[in-house]
C-alpha cells in the first residue's frame, strides 16, 4: 500500500496498536531540560523504576539560564534549583548532560541538530512543544508533556493515537527579503492556530526542497502554532550533508545502514492525505504579527484586518488588539518598538545572525531600541565571530549575549516590560509571553533588523533598495 | 502519577467564553520553576486573575464568586500552545476535573487525559447553549457521565455525546495511566528495539 513519509516513519516504530486506543510507539532519541523533566523523574523514584535506555536521552539546560555571565552562578534560587536537580538527575541515571557552560550546551533544539542526535527517519519527542523543530530532518518529532517524559525515561515508548496526515506544498520563487520564517508565518496566518489540529504536516513544493535545514528548521518549528503536532520535510541531498559526519551521526557500517534507510524516506507517488493545501510562494511577503496569537500575522505592508475579515469572534478579536494597543485598519509601518530579540530555537541559528548582519551593517542601532542577540548555542556563537559577524554587530551598537532560550519565554531576566514593544525572531506572541504585560510582534531576522536600526515597524526592503 | 477515577461528575460550572487560550495564560512560564506537582492552582490564569501588585482583578471570571464548580467551559480552541503539562495540572490543582470546549488544542487535550482531568469536546452549538444557560442562572448545573459518553445540561434536560477512545476511557474509569501499561510490556519493547533502523 502506498505511504507517506510520515506513514513510513510512524508505522516503522509501532511497537504495538490498541484496539480503540493509541499506539505504543517506539522512541529513538530524546531530549529533556530542566523545565519539564524533575516531575518526571521524580515519577520514577517514586515508583522505583529505571531508566530503560540512558543512552537515548541527551540532556541540555536552556529554559532558564541567564544569557550574560553564564559563569557565574545563577542568581534566581528557583531556576538554580531546577538547573540543579536535572544535573542531579541526569548524573543519577546516567543521561549526557550539557549544563550551563557546557561547550556543547543551547536550546535544545539547535544543539540536538547540530550534534547529529537528530536523524532522518527518527522518533523525537522532548517536553517542549517546538520539537517540531527536528521534523526538517525527516523525523516525527513532537513535544509531549510530562507525564510522557516520564514514560519516555521508564519504557521509550509513548502511547499516542496515530494522526491525520496534512500536505501543505508551497511553490514558486520567494520575493526580496522574504525568508523561511515569512512561508511559516504566512500559512500560519492562512489555516489559523487551530487549522491544523490533529494533523502531522509533510511540506512539499520547491520553496522547502531549495531551503538550507537552518530554513527548514524555521518552518518545522512554528509547525505547532498551526495546531499541528509537528511537521516534516522528506530527507534528500542537503539533508544527508548536514548530518554526515555528526557526533552522534551513525558511523561506518552503521551509516550505510542509515542510509539506506534515509532513501526510503519519502511519500509514495500515490499516497494520500487526509487534507492537502497548495500556496503560491511568490505571493508572500514579509510578515509581521499584530495580535495574540501567531495566525494573527500578515503582510507588512498591510493594515490590520477588520474583526470582520478574521475567522473566530469579535470579542476574543478586540480583546487581543486592545491588549496590543492597536485598532483594526491601522498600518503596522512606523508602529513604535522598544525591544528587539533575535533568537530563540525558530531563529536563533546562525543563518537568522547573517541575514540580521546584513541589513544592519554600516547602520546603527536605534537609541530607542533595546536588542538581545542570543544565539541558540555556543557553535552558533563561535561561527558568529568566526564569520566576522561580530565586528559589524559591535561596530553598529549590538551586543552578543550568551545561548539560551531567553526571552522566547521570559523565565530567565530576559523580560519584557509590561506596556513595551517587541519585534521578536521566536514563535510566540501571547499575552505576558515574553514578560507580564509585554506586547510581541513576530517576524523574521530581516524584519528585527529593520525595527533594531530605524526603531520603528519598517518593511525591510525599502532599507535593501536604499542601500542598492 | 496514579489520579482520582472518574465517573460520573455533576456540578456547577465556570465559563470563560474566550478563544485561543494558551497555556502561557493557564500558567505564564515564570510559575514553572517547581520541581514538584504541588501548588500551581494558584497560579492558574494568573495574569487575567491578578493585577501585577497581586491583587485580585474583579472581572475576572475566577474572582466572581457567583460562578464554582468542577467544570470550566472554555472557548473554541482551547489550550492551544505550550507543551507545558503544568498547564493542566494547574487547571487540576485549581479544582477542577473536566475542561469543556467546543475544540481543544492536541497537546493539552493529551496531558490531561494523561493527569486525569477529563476533556469534554462539544458542538459549536451545544458549547453556546452551555455559556447561555450558565450566564443565565450561575446554578445551572452539567452532568458529565463518563461511562455512557454524555454531558447534559441538567435544566434542560439537553445533551449531547463526547468521543473518548477507549483505552483512555478505561484509563479514567479506573485512575490507571500509561506508564503502568507500558510497564506490562517491557519485555515485547526491549525485542522490538533490537531491529530499528537506528
Ligand atoms: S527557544 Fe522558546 S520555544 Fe524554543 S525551546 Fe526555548 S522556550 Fe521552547
Amino acid at each position: 500500500m502506498s505511504k507517506t513519509l510520515f506513514d513510513k516513519v510512524w508505522d516503522t516504530h509501532v511497537v504495538r496498536k490498541i484496539e480503540g486506543g493509541p499506539d505504543v510507539l517506539f522512541i529513538d532519541r530524546h531530549l529533556i531540560h530542566e523545565v519539564t523533566s524533575p516531575v518526571a523523574f521524580l515519577g520514577l523514584k517514586t515508583r522505583g523504576i529505571k531508566v530503560l535506555y540512558p543512552k537515548r536521552t541527551f540532556a541540555t539546560a536552556d529554559h532558564n539560564t541567564p544569557t550574560l555571565n553564564q559563569h557565574l552562578p545563577v542568581a534566581d534560587p528557583l531556576s538554580a534549583n531546577q538547573l540543579h536537580m536535572l544535573e542531579e538527575n541526569s548524573n543519577e541515571y546516567g543521561i549526557s548532560y550539557w549544563g550551563l557552560g557546557h561547550q556543547k550546551n543551547g536550546i535544545v533544539h539547535v544543539v540536538g541538530p547540530e550534534y547529529g542526535i537528530t536523524q532522518p527517519g527518527a522518533t523525537i519527542v522532548c517536553g517542549d512543544s517546538h520539537t517540531s523543530t527536528h521534523g526538517a530532518f525527516g523525523a516525527i518529532a513532537f513535544g509531549i508533556g510530562t507525564s510522557e517524559v516520564e514514560m519516555v525515561l521508564a519504557t521509550q515508548c509513548i502511547m499516542q493515537p496515530k494522526p491525520k496526515k496534512m500536505r501543505i506544498n508551497v511553490n514558486g520563487k520567494l520575493g526580496k527579503s522574504v525568508t523561511p520564517k515569512d512561508v511559516a508565518l504566512f500559512i500560519i496566518s492562512q489555516l489559523t492556530t487551530s487549522g491544523a489540529t490533529g494533523y502531522f504536516v509533510e511540506y512539499a513544493g520547491d520553496v522547502f526542497e531549495n531551503m538550507t535545514m537552518e530554513g527548514r528548521m524555521t518552518v518545522c518549528n512554528l509547525s505547532i502554532e498551526m495546531g499541528a503536532r509537528g511537521g516534516m520535510i522528506a530527507p534528500d541531498e542537503t539533508t544527508i550533508n548536514y548530518v554526515k559526519g555528526r557526533e552522534f551521526s551513525p558511523k561506518g557500517e552503521a551509516w550505510d545502514k542509515a542510509l539506506a534507510y534515509y532513501k526510503t524516506l519519502k511519500t509514495d507517488a500515490d499516497a494520500v492525505f487526509d487534507k492537502e493545501l497548495t500556496f503560491d510562494g511568490a505571493t508572500i511577503e514579509p510578515m509581521i504579527t499584530y495580535g495574540t496569537n501567531p495566525g494573527m500575522g500578515m503582510g507588512i505592508s498591510h493594515d490590520i484586518p477588520d474583526a470582520a475579515h478574521v475567522e473566530g469572534g469579535a470579542a476574543t478579536y478586540a480583546k487581543s488588539l486592545g491588549y496590543m494597543g492597536f485598532s483594526e485598519g491601522q498600518s503596522m509601518i512606523g508602529k513604535q518598538v522598544d525591544f528587539v530579540f533575535v533568537g530563540s530555537c525558530t531563529n536563533g541559528r546562525i543563518e537568522d545572525f547573517r541575514a540580521f548582519t546584513s541589513l544592519i551593517k554600516g547602520k546603527h542601532k536605534a537609541d530607542n531600541v533595546t536588542a538581545w542577540l542570543v544565539p541558540g548555542s555556543h557553535i552558533v556563537e563561535a561561527q558568529i565571530k568566526e564569520e566576522g559577524l561580530l565586528d559589524i554587530l559591535t561596530e553598529a551598537g549590538f551586543e552578543l549575549r550568551q545561548p539560551g532560550c531567553s526571552a522566547c519565554l521570559a523565565m530567565n531576566d530576559d523580560k519584557v516590560p509590561a506596556g513595551k514593544y517587541a519585534v521578536s525572531t521566536s514563535n510566540r506572541n501571547f499575552e505576558g509571553r515574553q514578560g507580564p504585560g509585554s506586547r510581541t510582534m513576530l517576524a523574521s531576522p530581516l524584519v528585527a533588523a529593520a525595527a533594531a536600526v530605524t526603531g520603528v515597524v519598517t518593511d525591510p526592503r525599502t532599507l535593501i533598495e536604499e542601500l542598492a | 502519577m496514579a489520579y482520582d477515577k472518574f465517573n460520573i461528575l455533576t456540578s456547577t460550572a465556570v465559563p470563560l467564553p474566550i478563544e485561543n487560550v494558551d497555556t502561557d495564560q493557564l500558567i505564564p512560564a515564570r510559575f514553572l520553576k517547581a520541581t514538584e506537582r504541588v501548588g500551581f492552582g494558584d497560579n492558574l490564569f494568573r495574569d487575567w486573575r491578578y493585577n501585577p501588585d497581586n491583587t485580585p482583578k474583579k472581572d475576572f471570571v475566577l474572582n466572581d464568586s457567583t460562578y464554582s464548580g468542577k467544570i470550566l467551559v472554555g472557548g473554541k480552541n482551547f489550550g492551544s500552545g505550550s507543551s507545558r503539562e503544568h498547564a493542566a495540572w494547574a487547571v487540576y490543582d485549581y479544582g477542577f476535573r473536566c475542561v469543556v470546549s467546543s475544540f481543544f488544542a492536541d497537546i493539552f487535550k493529551g496531558n490531561c487525559l494523561n493527569i486525569g482531568v477529563l476533556p469534554v469536546q462539544v458542538s459549536p452549538e451545544f458549547s453556546e447553549k452551555i455559556f447561555a444557560a450558565i450566564f443565565a442562572d450561575p446554578k445551572t448545573e452539567l452532568e458529565v457521565n463518563l461511562p455512557n459518553q454524555t454531558i447534559t445540561l441538567l435544566s434542560t434536560g439537553e445533551k449531547e455525546t463526547f468521543e473518548i477512545n477507549s483505552y483512555k476511557k478505561n484509563n479514567m474509569l479506573n485512575g490507571f495511566d500509561d506508564i503502568d501499561y507500558l510497564q506490562s510490556i517491557k519485555g515485547e519493547i526491549e525485542e522490538f528495539a533490537v531491529n530499528l533502523p537506528l
